[in-house]
């Protein structure tokens, strides 16, 4: 430190030595110098600085990764009491791909495209079976999100790992500046990933549950049986009219088949439904207050889509009116614990199911009510 | 994916520190020489060490922030999640914090008033934290 303040002050006293014009004309050799540096490697500099970023981002996402891959293991290990460390399967289990059906001839994709998600969702529950012998039905639908969560972290971590070496490999601008431009909200997203993970884990109430709780709290008390694979109805006298309440089985991590409920309520009635509602988490734009409540028409459901065709098509077939009732949350909300301005908002949405009946419907008539949303930490 | 590699991410380059500290002692020294400078009426002089200076400063404290935030940022914060438990015979009402297990709809101990079983009637997070208020 000695040395280095020795030099700075004989570099000082040479520097006032100079005549103050000599200075002048330094500092505009300097000046030019960093013009014609920017002119011609502006584009370099914008690159260089632009994979500094995507770095920053990436090592962000590693951590988040990691992170993910440890909760689960020690969760696996916790709750499954598994014999022999469950590591290398967690692993195994991070890089499984689904192929989705050729969609060249679009007649009929959306059957295999069910039977594929099936054979999926056979295929990762047997897993997780292997992985946690210990665990209950709840928990091995619990751990199987837990699971899908850390997957999801480990792809997003190796898309923008593969553009940001791309990008460092063939420095192109144009490579970098997509996912840079992207970068927000995949981290945005990725946050959101992490907090699901903990959520599935503990089995807490996540925002998508939204519809799910709406549904859930107009069959308490109410006998339920089930009606389609991890899909439980409750029959609910309301305002003199018969409802059939619908959601996923909880209170495990299950989205269940709405689409194959409401088409065999549908089936089991003759058609003779008056009206469909349905509830469901929705995204809100910015600027939106979380927990809003909003009315329309049309099948509330998100997915691949499969249970929304189902749905189309038998209302379809017997002209049965659908409405829907959505409370808004942004992607961080929907994927963690559920928040207090969405569980308030639960209340809300059921005085709009209400009035909607008392309006659409006259007494004597017969409603499906399906409350979409993952039922996980959310009983009935 | 190994074991060590969260560590490795939360490593903040030690050629980096080296770099920002020495910046930061060549920039103390440049304002020294510039208030020296200023003091004995060189003002042209003192005014490009001063400039040196402060640039060098603001740019070493930037870096050094930088890292501290990218060590906070690097954290997975896990909200407090609360259960409220309801007894359905004579309201009371206790709030504890989430236990994992638990479930909206869940019957739990028994009501320490009446002895009736209580049900768990919610499980949120409350979040925290200034609301900003938007023009539009």
């Amino acid at each position: 430190m000695n040395i280095l303040a020795v030099l700075m002050s004989s570099l000082g006293s040479q520097i006032a030595q100079f005549p103050s014009d000599t200075l002048s004309w330094i500092m505009s050799i300097v000046f030019y110098a960093m013009f014609i540096v920017f002119m011609f490697y502006g584009q370099k500099i914008q690159t260089y600085t632009m994979l500094r970023q995507v770095e920053g981002s990436l090592y962000k996402l590693k951590y988040i990764r990691d992170e993910g891959r440890k909760i689960t293991i020690e969760t696996i290990k916790e709750i499954g009491k598994p014999q022999t460390d469950p590591s290398t399967k967690v692993d195994r289990f991070l890089e499984y791909f689904t192929i989705s059906p050729q969609s060249l001839d679009p007649a009929g994709v959306v059957w295999k495209l069910e039977h594929i998600l099936d054979i999926r969702d056979t295929r990762f529950k047997d897993e997780v079976k292997l992985m946690a012998p210990a665990s209950g039905e709840t928990q091995v639908n619990n751990l199987e999100n837990t699971l899908e969560a850390a997957m999801a972290l480990n792809y997003i971590y190796k898309i923008i790992r593969h553009f940001y070496l791309l990008g460092k490999k063939t420095l192109s601008l144009y490579i970098i500046m997509q996912i840079q431009m992207i970068l927000p909200l995949i981290m945005r997203e990725a946050e959101a990933y992490a907090s699901a993970l903990k959520a599935f884990a503990y089995g807490q109430p996540i925002g998508d549950g939204a519809g799910a709780l709406v549904a859930a709290k107009l069959m308490h008390g109410h006998e339920t049986r089930k009606i389609a694979k991890d899909c439980v109805v409750a029959t609910v006298p309301m305002e003199g009219r018969t409802s059939y309440v619908i959601k996923a089985e909880g209170p495990g991590g299950n989205v269940g088949k709405p689409g194959e409920a409401v088409k065999t309520i549908i089936e089991e009635n003759d058609g003779k439904i008056n009206m469909i509602i349905m509830i469901d988490a929705a995204l809100k734009l910015e600027g939106e207050e979380p927990g809003q409540v909003a009315e329309g028409v049309g099948a509330a459901i998100g997915g691949p889509g499969v249970d929304q065709y189902k749905i189309e098509e038998s209302i379809l077939k017997h002209r049965i009116p659908i409405n829907a009732v959505i409370i808004k949350e942004d992607i961080g909300d929907a994927v963690s614990p559920m928040r207090k301005k969405i569980f308030d908002a639960v209340d809300p949405a059921i005085e709009r199911i209400k009035q909607v009946i008392l309006e659409k419907t006259k007494e004597g008539d017969k409603v499906i009510i399906a409350g979409v949303g993952n039922s996980i930490g959310i009983g009935h | 994916m190994s074991k060590t590699s969260s560590a490795t991410t939360t490593r903040i380059s030690s050629f980096v520190l080296v770099v920002v500290f020495i910046t930061l002692a060549l920039s103390l020294t440049a304002l020294y020489l510039g208030i020296t400078a200023l003091l004995t009426e060189e003002t042209v002089v003192s005014g490009y060490l001063l400039l040196v200076g402060f640039l060098g400063l603001a740019l070493s404290t930037y870096m050094l922030f930088q890292t501290r935030r990218r060590i906070l940022r690097l954290r997975i914060k896990a909200p407090p999640v609360t259960t409220t438990i309801e007894c359905r015979k004579c309201s009371f009402k206790s709030v504890r914090e989430f236990q994992r297990g638990d479930h909206i709809f869940k019957e739990v101990e028994p009501c320490q008033k009446c002895n009736e079983n209580m049900l768990i009637t919610a499980i949120y997070r409350e979040v925290k934290g200034k609301v900003k208020r938007s023009r539009f």
